[in-house]
């Protein structure tokens, strides 16, 4: 019933190793063999408004790229539903499949995202011509139309993808996802594999996307710092839940939930002004595996304030005004 | 003013392709003194791995130290036959790798590992190889470390793998520690944990450490001085908090500029136009001036080194908007 433009209803996505007969009678006999589930997502709700941009920030193994990939209706989840516009974006059953051409993705590795025998041209105007979205006859200028928009010599388009460099390539990769005209692009860690002064080349072309096309967007990177850039509410997501949500600012600066504080604090910043010159304070403990999470709120073991109910229940994502944390301490502050 | 510990002078090193010379290193000099943690910054291609790479002769074909000299301890590592490079190697001057699994052997123990490592260098017993290698891992934070080194790389989590990287560069208090880039492919909760004990280490040993690393805010949070590389050359160098907060040379001042932490959210970055040139075909003079916006005429000459006795810019038109 949610009039959100996205919205993503508990989703989980749990991934089963495949373990053959001979591995599960091994496995009896005590071999090490990994039979246990991994809860990639568990639970996570959210929604997207029509022209926002959410930021999804997290350490590795945290869920952000299995969550986007759900998104994306690359990965259909075990169990929930993504819908837009109220229409879910994949067919479940026996063998799921995406219903949308309305959500894109763009991901991190622009070497390995594109077809390196497929001039570019033709790498973006696949998907429009199979959609009807061009003609086969105005497949060129469609391409180099785009091209044009991302910040790229049209003439490129009959160019190979080696032919470019890193920061090019994501700009194809973009071109490209744009060409669908989506509703939503969803951009997995798009510039993490950039070089600071690329970077920054490629977050003014999201910038200035967004504004001109008026873009939704679900931005997942590791780094806070080019989230809270890009971003109008950030989440912020530990071992496959989602434990804060809020605005941007809010968010980058003053979180409410332990681990979301430990996180912003771990990332070293410059603080020119300062005699300290650089700022940072690590998190307690190891990250632990996703095969076998804690019991009950995941970052009870590594949290200062862990309390004996940490240990034993999981908290609820619960709305502190602004934003919405899932921690005890918080219920209790507004309980 | 003791004398420094490490003098890199006109470093350069090429790579010989079929496709041109490509000058990865192409004179590079610095020092470094006893105990200090040099930053050493750039993007991918700048050259600063290669410089790593080069002090302690690790360069493989086609790529050539083709001039210039490194000094450790007074003396010259260029030319050395690899028998006697191979003796200072892991004894007075050790490499931290990215990836630890480039220094880990997966199909040893840690143990197995680490004490050939010390019988590299030292003739001692078994069981003093092994409480060696145990007191180096206990340093560097690996809790319950004279059952853990028993262990296989794998069974160790990325963090804990260069926190064993790390304990084995150290096993023989290097006079100079080389890392690259040791915390890039770490989560930043790791990444902060191995920085603090990085600081401490250092500290505690004396030991001289140049830290390689794309990352400015990381590189600033151990380093007591810095040094930018472009294209192969060292552009700015000088005390950290001066390159950062007054930066002379445009790179320097772009890249700083360039970091979304430190804008206002939701505007444009200022961003460095272009990208960086080819270095099989790099432009005379001043490699950064294609994508300067103080460049003119003059930076097709080579810029000399200037500077003020701390720091240096190689530069035509510094940034002067401080008073020094």
């Amino acid at each position: 019933m949610s009039a959100a433009f996205l919205s993503v209803d508990r989703a989980t996505k749990i991934f089963r190793p495949r373990v053959s007969l001979g591995e599960r009678i091994a496995a009896r006999f005590g071999a090490p063999v990994e039979t246990r589930p991994v809860h990639a997502v568990d639970r996570v709700s959210l929604t997207i408004e029509r022209g926002e941009t959410l930021g999804l920030v997290g350490e590795s193994g945290c869920g952000k790229s299995t969550l986007g990939r759900m998104i994306s209706g690359i990965y259909s989840p075990t169990s929930g539903v993504v819908r837009l516009d109220g229409q879910p974006v994949m067919r479940g059953g026996r063998e799921p499949q995406k219903v949308t051409t309305r959500v894109q993705t763009i991901f991190q590795d622009p070497f390995s995202s594109l077809d390196p025998r497929m001039r570019i041209g033709d790498t973006i105007a696949e998907g429009p011509i199979s959609h009807g979205l061009t003609t086969r006859a105005g497949a060129v200028a469609y391409a180099r139309e785009w091209l044009a928009t991302v910040g790229l010599d049209p003439d490129f388009a009959t160019r190979y993808p080696h032919q470019f460099s890193g920061g090019q390539r994501q700009r194809v990769a973009i071109a490209r996802a744009l060409a669908m005209k989506p509703d939503l692009i969803v951009c997995d860690e798009p510039v993490a594999s950039l070089d600071v002064s690329i970077q920054a080349q490629i977050i003014n072309l999201f910038l200035r996307l967004r504004r001109d096309l008026g873009l939704t967007m679900l931005f997942i990177s590791h780094d806070i710092g080019v989230v809270r850039h890009v971003s109008d509410r950030i989440a912020i997501m530990y071992l496959g839940r989602v434990v804060e949500i809020g605005p941007a600012d809010v968010i980058s600066t003053s979180p409410k939930h332990p681990y979301a504080q430990a996180l912003l604090n771990s990332v070293p910043k410059l603080v020119l002004h300062d005699d300290a010159l650089v700022e940072f304070k690590p998190i307690a403990g190891e990250l632990p595996s996703p095969l076998s999470p804690p019991s009950g709120c995941h970052f009870h073991a590594r949290c200062p304030h862990a309390m004996e109910i940490c240990r034993r229940t999981a908290p609820l994502l619960k709305s502190y005004g602004v934003g919405a944390a899932a921690c005890h301490l918080v219920e209790m502050d507004e309980g | 003013m003791t004398a420094p510990v490490l003098e890199v002078e006109d470093l350069a090193t090429h790579f010989f392709t079929r496709a041109g010379i490509a000058k990865a290193v192409d004179g590079v000099s610095f020092s470094l003194a006893r105990g200090e943690v040099l930053g050493l910054v750039g993007e991918s291609g700048s050259g600063k791995s290669v410089t790593g790479f080069s002090l302690l002769g690790l360069i493989d074909p086609p790529g050539r130290i083709v001039r210039g000299s490194v000094r450790l301890g007074g003396d010259e590592l260029v030319g050395l036959p690899p028998a006697k490079l191979r003796a200072a190697r892991g004894r007075r001057i050790a490499m931290i790798f990215q990836d630890p699994m480039m220094t880990l052997n997966p199909v040893l123990s840690i143990a197995q590992q680490m004490i050939l490592a010390v019988h590299a260098h030292k003739s001692v017993s078994h069981s003093d190889a092994r409480a060696r290698a145990v007191a180096a891992l206990t340093r560097v934070g690996i809790p319950d470390a004279s059952r853990r080194i028993d262990n296989y790389p794998h069974q160790f989590s990325g963090g804990m793998r260069q926190r064993v990287a790390i304990a084995m560069a150290l096993l023989h208090d290097p006079d100079v520690i080389v890392a690259d880039e040791p915390t890039t492919a770490l989560d930043v909760s790791i990444q902060a944990q191995i920085l603090t004990e990085m600081r401490g280490l250092v500290r505690e040993t004396g030991a001289a450490m140049i830290w390689i690393s794309h990352d400015l805010a990381t590189v600033s949070s151990l380093a007591d001085r810095i040094a930018v590389m472009y294209a192969g050359k060292l552009v700015e160098e000088g005390p950290t908090a001066r390159v950062l907060r007054d930066p002379r040379h445009p790179y320097t001042k772009g890249l700083l500029g360039a970091l979304p932490s430190r804008a206002t959210p939701g505007r444009e970055l200022p961003q460095i136009p272009g990208s960086t040139p080819s270095l099989l075909r790099l432009p005379p003079g001043c490699p950064f001036a294609t994508r300067c916006e103080r460049a003119d005429a003059l930076c097709a000459t080579d810029p000399p080194r200037v500077g003020d006795g701390t720091r240096a810019w190689r530069c035509h038109h510094p940034v002067m908007e401080r008073a020094a």
